[in-house]
């Protein structure tokens, strides 16, 4: 999006403080599930990956996919099938799910970047809406009961992922795995030119870079990592349904993405937090959660669009550059 | 019984109707959003929640006031536009010189709290709302049994199509609209109320959605998912005729409605994705729509 002049620092050279931040924040990760139930937390995480993966494409090359919650949970599909039916290991029902997420992107991509701006948001959309009725139809997904019962399995046959304490620290290291790829895509010379390919397209062109196959790559990685995020998924709940590829799913991820800064490093992962907890606490009380996330959406677009990070973010810049005065 | 490859001709014929019947929504409801997004630029999520709206409110009129479908044909339209005009000047009217994407977001949110607080008094499933006295029944064409109310129903929606086309292209405060759809600031310094006229926009488009629903009320049942679904294929609907022309949206909604029908009778299992398929197909061969002008 052109006119979030988001500010970078987050994902440039880190200073020491935001060092001794990160510390800070994995170590309480490492805790957390003395005091939180670790189910819950396993939610988060994998739907911050997403989140953060959903961002990389936003948030990074300006694309707003509506259709993300396929490879969500198409790999969230692949990786039950096969560690159900096929008896497959968990790491490498995973890595299916994860290869099937980066095809499908490969195809959706394909097409969508054939637009820009709003129409590739509606093409995503209903090319996400066309997978979805596949999945109802489709004889492995099981229709409206979706996969259940997917066995969590031996991790590369040592580690016993029916313990939770054992499935939290894997989703854990997936979860930072996940995160550093981002970071280091983000980084990198490629993750320049996608930022040159968000701020001015046109201007990209003309300096010489194939701005399609930018946007192409971009939009694999995004979801071959959002794929990680559903496979993971499956894997922690044992079941893959048709929630995952509803078009509702790709509006929450957005909602993550919004909510927590578009364009910042963490801003997705606070959003999911926040959306996740709030879906949590809804869920007992009978407020309907459609309401709540709409009220949301429409109070970030209206009253502060750079996110609760990238707000914090703004606050920070403008009282340094004052005390620079 | 006579048959067209393999297929009964009633059975064909039947499906064609179904079709028509679902082109004339997909035709009502990509004119509206491409009305909408002429003007504004914005791509109106909440246009399927607008015409859940208008389905909602015949039905209540109904069963709470006892009032009928031709009153409703009015009431619904008009209560609907005015509502999404007052958010047009609230909220809409703020995001004009942001990015567009966050006019998407906005009404997404918006069409998920109308369909949130539908769902919440009346659950997901869907309510009977019986067809008005005077078109009830059907009758018998000889080759084939035309219930009255569906062929009301492609008439009517003709009218109004066609109506609005005529409204946006030959009428004064259609050249407003398109001299204010290709330079806003030019027809503002002409002294034309710019603003007033986009919220007018926003309005007209969305009470066209309100049309659209309580029309379809006796055909779907009213239910406050019918519109989300609904929406998604009219978007591909854009996508496919390109938005740049009023006549080819009604026409592309139409074709494509008809191509589905057809799609029901000769490979049923395929008949939800038919739409799909067709507009990735549009995208290879000609990636700015059927009627599109921009890349």
């Amino acid at each position: 999006m052109a006119d979030q002049a988001v500010s970078q620092a987050w994902v440039g050279q880190g200073t020491r403080l935001q060092w001794l931040l990160l510390a800070l924040a994995i170590a309480a990760l490492l805790v957390a599930p003395a005091f939180v139930y670790p189910i819950f937390l396993m939610k988060m995480l994998c739907f911050a990956l997403f989140a953060c993966a959903f961002n990389l494409l936003l948030g990074y090359a300006g694309l707003l996919s509506f259709g993300h919650a396929a490879m969500f949970g198409g790999a969230a599909y692949f990786t039950a099938h096969a560690a159900k039916v096929w008896g497959w290991p968990p790491e490498a029902a995973i890595l299916l799910g994860v290869a099937g997420a980066a095809a499908m992107g490969l195809v959706m991509g394909f097409f969508a970047i054939r637009r820009r701006g709003i129409y590739f948001a509606m093409i995503t959309l209903a090319l996400a809406q066309l997978f979805y009725f596949f999945c109802l139809q489709a004889p492995f997904t099981g229709g409206e009961d979706g996969i259940q019962g997917v066995p969590r399995g031996q991790l590369f046959g040592l580690f016993d992922l029916n313990q939770p304490l054992t499935i939290y620290y894997f989703v854990l290291v997936v979860f930072l795995a996940g995160l550093f790829a981002i970071w280091r895509i983000v980084n990198s010379p490629f993750g320049m030119i996608l930022r040159s390919i968000r701020e001015n397209e046109n201007r990209a062109i003309s300096l010489g870079y194939s701005v399609a196959r930018y946007k192409l790559a971009a939009f694999v990685m995004s979801a071959a990592l959002s794929g990680l995020a559903g496979a993971v998924k499956a894997i922690v709940f044992q079941f893959a349904t048709l929630t995952d590829v509803d078009w509702q799913m790709s509006g929450e991820v957005i909602l993550m993405t919004l909510l927590g800064g578009i364009g910042t490093m963490i801003g997705p992962v606070a959003g999911a937090a926040l959306v996740v907890a709030l879906e949590n606490s809804l869920a007992t009380s009978g407020f309907p959660v459609t309401i709540a996330t709409g009220l949301i959406f429409m109070a970030c677009v209206l009253l502060f669009r750079r996110g609760i990070v990238g707000e914090i973010q703004a606050w920070l810049d403008r009282r340094g550059a004052r005390s620079e005065d | 019984m006579t048959m067209i490859f393999g297929i009964p001709v009633q059975a064909l014929l039947g499906q064609l109707l179904v079709g028509l019947i679902n082109g004339s929504f997909y035709a009502m409801l990509s004119l509206g959003l491409a009305i909408i997004f002429g003007l504004l630029r914005i791509i109106n999520f909440a246009h399927g929640a607008q015409y859940m709206l208008g389905a909602f409110i015949g039905y209540l009129l109904l069963t709470w006031g006892g009032i009928g479908y031709w009153p409703a044909l009015i009431i619904a339209p008009l209560a609907v536009g005015l509502f999404s005009a007052i958010i047009e000047r609230l909220a809409l009217s703020r995001l004009y010189k942001v990015d567009p994407l966050y006019g998407l977001l906005f009404t997404f949110g918006l069409a998920l709290v109308l369909e949130g607080v539908f769902r919440y008094f009346f659950g997901v499933s869907g309510q009977p709302y019986a067809p008005p006295p005077l078109l009830a029944g059907g009758t018998n064409l000889g080759f084939m049994f035309l219930p009255v109310y569906r062929g009301w129903i492609v008439l009517a929606s003709l009218v109004v199509c066609l109506g609005t086309w005529f409204a946006i292209e030959k009428t004064r405060l259609g050249a407003y609209l398109r001299a204010a759809t290709e330079n806003p600031s030019l027809v503002q310094a002409f002294g034309v109320n710019v603003p007033l006229l986009l919220t007018l926009t926003y309005g007209a488009g969305a009470a066209l959605a309100a049309l659209a629903g309580i029309m379809a009320a006796p055909v779907y049942q009213v239910s406050p998912l019918m519109g989300s679904n609904l929406i998604i294929v009219v978007f591909a609907v854009v996508v496919v005729g390109g938005m740049g022309s009023v006549l080819g949206a009604i026409v592309t909604g139409y074709v494509l409605g008809l191509v589905e029908g057809l799609t029901k009778v000769f490979y049923p299992e395929a008949s939800s994705i038919v739409i799909f398929v067709i507009m990735a197909l549009v995208l290879l061969v000609r990636p700015a729509g059927l009627f599109g002008k921009d890349a």
